[in-house]
């Protein structure tokens, strides 16, 4: 059994750190951290800017599925809507 | 010969570029998409690296090399269920590869020139590791100084742990503050083993055992790789200061620029801008003032806003947080502003000519 397609909408911040990353990207992944491993995959680093160490989607880092804020656990189904925002933050 | 200086500052990294005979400065940047840069250096082969944190995507270490940036992380961690690293406040290179060093305080060392890292656990595995408290900065590791010859001989400084010594390559550690003071402990308690705060380490000129430490409480010299330490505070306007940079070839010629006090105010004494230059090893000092401005100069030099090049005689160059930067071609007797509204610097480094 093939994994869900999920499209994963990626902030401009986050884009601009991997030069040709497009705005929106689909990926097969039951989870958060699944989808996060495929984005690594094409992106190698893209993970660690996202996770920290712990691991746990970093503190000022926002990941929204179909609109509510997910964790790395977070399960995926066909077709759901995955934000990559950054948070309000900094100086 | 033309003088390129990297400045880490609080919104990235800034190149300046001094062409020969043109006392005109050009400046590249910011760098690093404006990232909180905390220190950059560069190797004889022209590759600048860059470390820093930044608030959304974590801690990196960022390389300029054939014209191109990257930014790597990889095994720049704890690992599971430990504090993640948070920024990256020092960068050196020696013989035994390239060091970074990092907050909550630990090292990690790369042997592909900052493509990977990995923990240094012998010294995150210190006995001491429970005890080191973060100092106002922050608990992190801030210099790294290797041996320039021997791969085996590696020191550190942390804020507030103090200073360790790695004679096998990283493998173990010692502490190495022995005549190093608190101030702020009860009598009797005022020379821990570990514990110290402190601020800046440098090397002698040519001359890797003579070691001195600006430290919270004071100024320190060691004349055998810190196994002892002795005050050379005495002529000083203040103990209190950041930097501390040796001169390329003297061992006995240091470079500071001391602060008025911890709960004073931090800034330049009386708001007058002064290098402070001892010439005999810390028995006396001599402020340097020519071309900085004397009034209403409230000055911040961070620990790592200093440094020298390797002519001769020596430039000396700092940052302040107020975004200034100063440049002197006369080992500090004359100063010249090269620019006045930078972000605010928090590292200053010579690329070697």
């Amino acid at each position: 059994m093939t994994a869900p397609v999920v499209t994963v909408h990626l902030a401009g911040a986050l884009r601009e750190l991997f030069p040709g990353v497009p705005r929106e990207v689909a990926v097969e992944a039951e989870t958060v951290a699944e989808m996060l491993d495929r984005l690594e995959a094409r992106w190698p680093g893209m993970r660690d800017r996202l996770c920290d160490g712990r691991p746990s989607v970093r503190r000022h880092i926002n990941i929204f599925v179909d609109g509510g804020r997910a964790v790395l656990g977070t399960p995926l189904e066909a077709g759901c809507e995955v934000y990559v925002f950054t948070a309000l933050s900094g100086g | 010969m033309e003088t390129t200086l990297l400045v880490g500052t609080r919104k990235g990294l800034l190149i300046l570029r001094e062409a020969a005979d043109e006392g005109a400065w050009r400046v590249e940047g910011p760098l690093c998409a404006a990232w909180p840069i905390n220190h950059a250096i560069a190797d004889a082969e022209g590759t600048i690296w860059a470390g820093g944190g930044n608030a959304w995507f974590g801690p990196a270490v960022w390389r300029l090399r054939d014209g191109a940036w990257t930014h790597s992380s990889d095994g720049l961690s704890y690992g599971e269920g430990r504090d993640p690293v948070t920024s990256v406040w020092c960068l050196a290179k020696g013989p035994g590869g390239l060091y970074a060093g990092v907050e909550p305080a630990g090292l990690f060392v790369s042997r592909d020139d900052g493509e990977s890292w990995s923990e240094v656990r012998g010294l995150s595995d210190h006995p001491s590791r429970p005890d080191w408290q973060p100092g106002g900065g922050g608990l992190i590791l801030h210099h790294v100084l290797p041996h320039p010859d021997d791969p085996a001989r590696i020191w550190i400084a942390i804020s507030t742990a103090g200073v360790f010594h790695s004679g096998d390559g990283g493998e173990s550690w010692e502490p190495r503050n022995r005549g190093t003071r608190i101030d702020y402990a009860p009598e009797g308690q005022q020379y821990p083993e570990v514990g110290q705060c402190v601020h800046a380490l440098a090397m002698g000129g040519g001359s890797p055992d003579r070691l001195y430490q600006q430290n919270h409480f004071g100024m320190f010299r060691s004349d055998d790789g810190g196994e002892a330490w002795e005050s050379i505070e005495a002529g000083l306007p203040s103990t209190f200061g950041f930097p501390a940079v040796g001169h390329p070839r003297d061992r006995d010629t240091l470079f500071l620029f001391p602060l008025n006090g911890d709960q004073a105010g931090r800034f330049a004494p009386e708001g007058r801008a002064a290098v402070w230059r001892t010439r005999d090893g810390g028995a006396s000092w001599q402020d340097l003032r020519g071309g900085l401005p004397q009034e209403n100069a409230f000055l911040t030099v961070l620990r790592q806003a200093m440094a020298v090049d390797g002519r001769d005689p020596a430039g000396v160059y700092f940052g302040s947080t107020s975004g200034a930067l100063f440049a002197s071609r006369d080992e500090g007797e004359s100063w010249r502003a090269i620019a006045r509204d930078l972000p605010s610097i928090a590292s200053v480094e010579v690329v070697p000519a």
